[in-house]
């Protein structure tokens, strides 16, 4: 114990200048009356808070931005197909593209949202606020996949709210439709947690997001139906689970899909499994994060 | 049960031209209430220590506790204990200053902690900047912050990990008193510092390292005490004669040699003489921790530790 009794001159000068001392909070050893949570999931939601609010702040890029290139997609493809291409026998192009592109924005900006979140706070350095704190694996992992999740179901709804305008809206099976988008955002905030985690630098999550996400949503089935493809695609096709979302999530409009929605729901429940066990699992050992 | 305990802590960082050790078997406790400093050159291990007491590192072996409780084994007790300002002047780009530190005391599971947070914007100076965003703030102003969020769920154990490098002399004194006052308070602080003579000023006690290991430890009038040259010290316009630049610490003009007694004063008096050199401002004073810490870190005397 230090011999506070007898401080040296230059701490006395510093007492002198400081004057007598003044309490601005307890003493280590007051107890300290106020509410304070505890358990693994402590803090969480306040990082989840956070994490919407990161993304809220610059919602002009984050959701306004992503709405309007999905109903120029819808707009271009729409007039270039529409009376020309049927699917399902008898569903226009228009009406089959919308939720192809409702779907597609809801995974792309919930895997947008925790690994352009993490990468910008490893890199800036701000991530040592959080790595101080006494945050579970948990709390990391619900805060992070949850705003990611939000985000894409808030892109998700903007595109719909917009686009249905441009074609009849059916609703064969809701259930199917808040499940698909549910696990799908969720395994896309996931995968965005594990690219953030993994990535280094900017470019690194840009060549992710390029050269994984992009092309495995683009040929998952947002424009085209499979059965149109030749049998070699079509094969292809099945192996990405995107697939698999979009399918299922498509279901719950038209009632009818490329694949049962219950294959696509194993599928996809499996693919989750792995990717949010991968997650916990990273995030527990701080893979990356603490050295 | 000490403040901070570290039992046998090394750390080797794996790296493509062989291991690097960083930590080589450090142990030292840091009592409660202490004024703790850890010194060192760059790339002694200072840093490295505090991140594994913070949890930012892991520890290759050893173990490491704060206030009885293990840094990796009870990692949120631990944690809550501790309030760390890093070396870095971070801070996250899309909040305000009250945004920021609701947002972190939040991550300690302390909420409603507002009147807290406004005794902490008053005693830092910040609460003209309480809703300024922290891009708008300037370098000092944001270490202020760093300061804050540090405290903010209020942490009997508090780390400061060079809080003052490039910081104006007006902050570097509000920062003092404000950590001298808590301080007195009954919190532990823990410093690492460049500035020898803050660390003179504000630490009861002291541990030195170098290349990783602890070289001193002892109490900071003792190690004071430990040195009984002299430091003779003059200003002079031309280089030092070959005879006594080996042994001179050179800061510009200024020039400080150690001499033991009074003979030894005339021996490098009339070295410079004999060279034409004609030193100004002449003073024979006691020396300082930087002496002893230079002395330390050349291996000029053993190491020291508190008997």
């Amino acid at each position: 114990m230090s011999d506070m009794s007898s401080p040296n001159p230059a701490d006395a000068n510093l007492v002198a200048a400081v004057g007598e001392p003044v309490s601005i909070g307890p003493t280590p050893s007051e107890p300290i009356d106020r509410s304070t949570e505890h358990g693994p999931l402590a803090g969480a939601r306040t990082l989840l808070y956070k994490e919407v609010l990161r993304f809220w702040k610059v919602s002009f890029q984050t959701v306004a931005a992503p709405v309007l290139t999905a109903v120029l997609y819808l707009l271009i493809f729409g007039h270039v197909l529409e009376g020309r291409v049927t699917v399902f026998g008898s569903v226009g192009y228009t009406s089959f593209l919308i939720p192809g592109l409702v779907m597609m924005s809801v995974l792309q900006n919930a895997f947008a949202n925790s690994s352009s979140s993490l990468i910008q706070s490893k890199i800036t350095g701000n991530l040592v606020f959080l790595l101080v704190a006494p945050l579970s694996h948990w709390a990391w992992f619900l805060a992070y996949v949850g705003a990611s999740v939000v985000r894409g179901i808030v892109v998700g709804a903007g595109v719909m709210l917009v686009t249905v305008w441009f074609a009849p809206l059916q609703l064969a099976n809701p259930l199917w439709i808040v499940v698909f988008a549910l696990a799908g955002a969720t395994m896309m905030g996931a995968l965005g947690l594990l690219a953030g985690l993994w990535a280094e630098k900017f470019d690194q999550i840009a060549a992710f997001q390029n050269f994984l996400i992009m092309p495995m949503t683009f040929l998952s089935g947002v424009f085209y139906s499979v059965h149109s493809l030749p049998p070699a695609w079509k094969a292809v096709s099945h192996l990405n689970p995107f697939f698999y979302m979009i399918d299922g999530f498509r279901n719950g409009f038209f009632g009818t899909s490329d694949v049962s929605p219950w294959i696509s729901l194993a599928v996809v429940a499996t693919s989750l499994v792995v990717v949010c066990g991968l997650c916990l699992h990273l995030l527990k050992i701080g893979y990356k994060i603490r050295h | 049960m000490p403040a901070v305990a570290f039992q046998n802590v090394s750390k080797i960082y794996p790296s493509p031209r062989g291991s690097v050790r960083a930590l080589d078997d450090v142990s030292f406790r840091v009592e409660q209430g202490e004024f703790f400093g850890l010194l060192g050159p760059n790339g002694a291990g200072k840093t490295t220590l505090i991140s594994i007491l913070a949890g930012l590192a892991r520890a290759t072996s050893g173990h490491v506790a704060v206030l009885g409780h293990d840094v990796v084994a009870d990692y949120a007790a631990a944690r809550r204990k501790l309030g760390i300002v890093p070396q870095e002047l971070v801070f996250d780009p899309f909040f305000t200053v009250r945004e920021a530190l609701r947002i972190q005391s939040g991550y300690f599971g302390v909420r409603h902690n507002d009147a807290w947070i406004d005794e902490l914007l008053a005693h830092l100076g910040l609460v003209d900047k309480a809703d300024s965003n922290m891009r708008q703030l300037s370098g000092g102003m944001k270490r202020r912050v760093l300061v804050a969020q540090a405290l903010v769920h209020r942490p009997p154990v508090i780390v400061l990990d060079e809080p003052t490098a490039g910081v104006d002399v007006e902050l570097r004194q509000t920062l003092w008193q404000f950590v001298a006052r808590l301080n007195r308070e009954g919190h532990t602080v823990l410093l690492t510092t460049h500035y020898l003579e803050e660390a003179e000023a504000l630490c009861s006690r002291i541990a030195m390292l170098k290349q990783g290991r602890v070289v001193a430890l002892d109490r900071t009038s003792a190690l004071l005490a430990g040195t009984a040259s002299t430091m003779l010290q003059f200003k002079l316009d031309r280089p030092l004669p070959d005879a006594l630049a080996a042994n001179a610490r050179v800061t510009g003009r200024i020039v400080q040699l150690k001499a033991h007694d009074a003979r030894e004063v005339e021996s490098i008096l009339s070295v410079l003489h004999a060279a034409g050199c004609e030193p100004e401002d002449l003073e024979i004073g006691r020396a300082d921790l930087e002496d002893v810490f230079i002395e330390i870190m050349r291996g000029e005397t053993p190491p020291r530790f508190a008997a």
